[in-house]
């Protein structure tokens, strides 16, 4: 599972899960992906971005370096900074571990990079 | 589909698509090339502006094969399947897209606003069906729709390509659908064909008023739909209403007319159309 999905991934699908953002990341195995450079595409989905959510995500796997702390207004022309992002929100992959929801500590698996979203019986809203 | 009858009726979805099925999404030249056109129509029929990269949900994306649509039109998309086996496949393929294993009947869990469009290859007519004792198709529907319209931007669109059994599904289909707040309505694409017709919801998730597109195969512009008009009279048929004489030339140009409706290759009508050849040949 790269970070950009972990940033928009909720857990608000549970049952009185009002928020369920954003969950916390565990993982015991990482892999780092050749994805082909888009500036297009990062300078669009910026905006949509929860940027302390994904800051928080990226130092908890340990690529938390170089990202500011305040997104700056513009990135157009900063491509130093376009390519860190890029590295952090598509390349790095969490293979093996757990995310946790933040409301309630239920637990969905990682296995092989697909997070495990399926709920239980009791948990269907 | 395979031809062997409707697979919903077999099986759950996470249970029917298993290894061997899900290896067929890989192996089967045939089944991969009808998943292949029907994502490129359906991409024709989300309409995203061109040369810009979009973020895509496709929901049931199985083995990945609608995704590399997507990937190939410089998008970037997030997958999302009930059945791991399927999921598995896409892997092995290593796609582009991330993917989850998760059930569309429980809720779209992300936050809202994030996609710029939402594609589904053959996955909707799954949730007619309720595979456990909980389940309630037309709440599951509800639920689904209500947080799909969420997670879209507004004005996206959501393209799904379904199978239905028959019309009562497509109506708790749309019926749930609009009670979701989505505008839009059904595409189909050769109506007149058995074989060729392929059905898409098209749904718009707010903004401004947009277009239903129009289906293929359809070039006579529909009779008002609302304005059917009854009468007591039974029509009597005229005389020169008679079909035509078989093997005249009026018989074959309505034949190749007929044909051309469900979609297949006919030759052009000519002067030479429905001609005895002569004697020399």
């Amino acid at each position: 599972m790269k970070l950009l999905t972990h940033n928009i991934l909720t857990s608000n699908i549970i049952k009185g899960v009002t928020r369920g953002f954003p969950l916390k990341i565990k993982s015991s195995r990482l892999e780092v992906k050749e994805v082909d450079f888009n500036p297009d595409f990062i300078l669009r989905i910026l905006p949509k971005l929860d940027w302390s959510a994904l800051r928080q995500a990226a130092t908890e796997v340990g690529y938390g370096n170089g990202l500011p702390e305040e997104l700056p207004s513009s990135l157009e022309g900063d491509d130093s900074l376009q390519k860190t992002i890029h590295n952090i929100l598509l390349q790095v992959e969490i293979v093996e571990g757990e995310l946790e929801c933040p409301e309630t500590g239920r637990k969905f698996p990682i296995q092989n990079g697909i997070p495990n979203m399926l709920l239980n019986e009791d948990e269907v809203s | 589909m395979a031809s062997s009858g409707r697979p919903e009726r077999q099986a759950p979805p996470e249970l029917f698509y298993n290894e061997t099925e899900a290896r067929k999404y890989t192996s089967n030249s045939r089944m991969i090339e009808i998943q292949q056109k029907l994502s490129e129509r359906a991409m024709e029929l989300l309409a995203l502006p061109e040369d810009t990269s979009c973020y895509i949900l496709d929901i049931g994306c199985g083995s990945g094969l609608s995704g590399e649509c997507l990937t190939d039109n410089d998008h970037v998309w997030v997958g999302m399947d009930i059945s791991p086996h399927m999921l598995d496949i896409a892997r092995e393929r290593e796609v582009e897209g991330d993917i989850i294993l998760g059930d569309m009947g429980d809720g779209m869990p992300f936050r809202p606003g994030s996609f710029d469009g939402v594609i589904s290859i053959s996955a909707l007519q799954w949730l007619c069906n309720a595979d456990k004792a909980f389940h309630k198709p037309a709440k599951r529907l509800y639920t689904f729709f209500s947080t799909l319209y969420g997670v879209l931007s507004r004005g996206a669109r959501a393209v799904f390509q379904f199978y239905p059994e028959n019309s009562s599904q497509i109506e708790m289909i749309t019926q749930q659908a609009m009670k979701a707040g989505f505008t839009g309505g059904l595409v189909v694409d050769y109506p007149n064909s058995t074989k060729a017709k392929k059905m898409f919801l098209c749904l718009f998730a707010g903004g401004a008023h947009q277009q239903l597109p129009t289906g293929l195969g359809t070039d006579t512009v529909p009779q008002e739909s609302s304005g059917a008009s009854f009468s007591a009279f039974r029509e009597k048929r005229k005389r020169g209403d008679r079909k035509p004489l078989k093997n005249s030339r009026e018989w074959i140009l309505q034949k190749k007319e007929r044909r051309r409706k469900q979609g297949r290759e006919v030759p052009v009508d000519t002067k030479y159309t429905g001609r005895k050849r002569k004697a020399r040949f």
